[in-house]
């Protein structure tokens, strides 16, 4: 490189490096550090997999890490559910202005804080909430009814917050699906159920796989939704950390917690990755 | 499944009425936060008390509006001041960046940049401890070497912008490096040609080229940060930005008088999403 080019070069990647170092990388190397030692007294730490030790084998804490995983899992499936035949309604069966419409209705909540949204729900579905006063003028319930505080209020306010991660990807990729190649099956003697198996899906992967990878990582790491919509005895994962750190102030144990979740979302996402065989670069960037 | 191939009748109000379901769906709880922002009650639900403004304007106990209520309109000021360090600073880094991996081929490269697409795949309360006890282990080691305590190495605003800063840098190299990847080289080595440095041809050429990314970039950073919850959380300290106040309040039991912040906060940033909109049609 030429001396000018390379003070150039050099000055673009202090930037990158600073930040990439010293928030990202060194900071997890010493959350992994505390998590590998064990408090003996006032300032004094011994190195220890006792962290792990005590996170494995408490019940109470490897039921939250499993029930979270599954949770997630189940989340971001019902959102692909859901969302992939608007998606491809937006796509393909909605036409000039209404097409752009539709889309940016799909976009406004996403601009909307996500403590506002989990915030409507509970407007919604508390005992003296909507629903529930609808459901007794209608007489189909004769007191209040309580729909907050369980799993299903939780999972429909996990769903409505990661929606719009889904449709997006979806939309664009479900764009620029030739109308001929879908017409061709159709031609080929093809009916609705294996144009759809065979021709939309395939083409669509690109989108499923950014959206699911996307809407797990957020349902994962979601705090508000479980708390907020979610019942007494449905921890999860997220909270924990929280209550180990800023309640508890045990530092070893929450970042113990704070690594599986870590390890936990990169094992899922290297596995949706390498089940399509695609790479990070191409999905995210 | 095209226009073009003709389906029932049956099957295609199915599919709308589907459509205009799911549509329905995300905007009721909007919706409801916005209409009760108006009941004149003490709860944000039914009964419907009548119509007022109080939760905007109101002056008095119980009904203390947001333009009234110290402590809301305080942590505005804070998630303001915070959004704007953490804009500026990730649209800095996220252009040298873009120019960086559009411009160099160098070894590590690759590696490199998925390293800098990892903070979209790490949950937000993971980089928030991670930053929490790096910054604290970095406090605690100046304070045996020198006793010297250093509070911007606490939990507080600092954290808070370089916690947001960790992953949104990311958003914003995105934006830029998307937009730079469209741009024709040679209008840069005309410059260069009719005698300009190259410092002047970027400055003059590839920058307003970029414009439109850029200040995109500023505005969902902006976003971004005001509406985070998760890495915010773990790393604030007694300057809470709106939206830990917010949840500390919705702990204690909700009034309207969250549903008339949160509406506008909800027409605060659709104006801001018109303005982008509006500024990359041009």
């Amino acid at each position: 490189m030429r001396a000018e080019t390379r003070i150039g070069f050099i000055l673009l990647l202090t930037p990158l490096l600073l930040w990439l170092g010293l928030l990202i990388v060194i900071p997890h190397i010493d959350m992994l550090m505390i998590s590998l030692r064990e408090r003996i007294s006032f300032g004094v730490y011994e190195p220890s997999l006792m962290q792990y030790d005590k996170a494995l084998t408490e019940p109470l804490y490897l039921r939250t890490f499993w029930r979270t995983a599954v949770m997630s899992v189940l989340a971001t499936g019902i959102t692909l559910l859901i969302a992939f035949p608007v998606a491809y309604y937006i796509a393909k069966m909605a036409r000039g202005r209404l097409q752009q419409v539709l889309f940016m209705l799909c976009l406004i909540p996403f601009y909307v804080s996500e403590l506002v949204r989990t915030f409507g729900w509970m407007i919604l579905l508390r005992e003296t909430g909507l629903i529930s006063n609808l459901l007794q003028w209608a007489g189909l319930a004769d007191q209040p009814v309580e729909m907050l505080y369980n799993d299903a209020a939780m999972m429909v306010g996990l769903v409505y917050t990661s929606m719009l991660f889904m449709v997006v990807p979806l939309v664009t990729t479900l764009e620029s699906l030739d109308n001929s190649v879908v017409e061709a099956g159709y031609d080929l003697g093809g009916n609705g159920l294996s144009v759809l198996r065979e021709i939309i899906i395939p083409h669509a992967m690109p989108g499923i796989v950014s959206g699911c990878i996307v809407v797990f990582m957020l349902s994962l790491g979601n705090y508000l939704t479980p708390t907020m919509l979610g019942g007494k005895d449905s921890l999860w994962f997220t909270e924990m950390i929280y209550n180990q750190f800023i309640v508890r102030s045990n530092w070893e144990l929450g970042a113990a917690f704070g690594f599986m979740l870590l390890v936990l979302s990169s094992v899922i996402v290297w596995g949706m990755l390498r089940l399509t065989g695609r790479t990070l670069q191409e999905t995210m960037g | 499944m095209i226009p073009t191939i003709p389906r029932s009748r049956s099957f295609r109000v199915l599919y709308g009425g589907y459509v205009l379901l799911f549509f329905l769906y995300l905007a009721l709880p909007l919706t409801v936060v916005a209409v009760f922002a108006f009941n004149d009650s003490q709860f944000p639900s039914l009964p419907w008390e009548g119509f007022t403004w109080n939760w905007f304007f109101g002056e008095d106990r119980p009904q203390i509006g947001v333009f009234h209520e110290r402590g809301i309109l305080r942590s505005v000021g804070t998630s303001a001041f915070v959004a704007t360090c953490v804009a500026v600073l990730s649209v800095s880094v996220g252009t040298t960046n873009a120019f960086l991996f559009n411009r160099y081929d160098f070894r590590g490269k690759g590696a490199l940049y998925v390293l800098m697409l990892l903070p979209l795949v790490i949950p937000g309360i993971v980089l928030g401890i991670s930053i929490l006890v790096f910054s604290s282990t970095l406090a605690n080691g100046i304070w045996n070497a020198a006793q010297v305590d250093i509070q911007a190495l606490r939990p507080g605003l600092l954290l808070v912008i370089l916690g947001q800063f960790s992953f949104i840098t990311t958003i914003a190299t995105l934006v830029i490096t998307a937009r730079l990847q469209k741009f024709d080289r040679t209008l840069e080595e005309a410059a260069l040609n009719l005698g300009a440095t190259r410092l002047t041809a970027v400055r003059t050429i590839t920058i307003p080229f970029l414009m439109p990314a850029m200040v995109g970039a500023v505005v969902v950073a902006f976003l971004m940060s005001f509406e985070n919850f998760n890495t915010t959380l773990m790393l604030v300290g007694s300057d809470a930005p709106l939206t830990i106040a917010m949840f500390d309040r919705l702990k204690e039991g909700s009034t309207p008088l969250l549903n008339a912040v949160s509406l506008l906060l909800m027409l605060g940033s659709s104006l801001l999403a018109l303005v982008v909109i509006l500024f990359q049609r041009r």
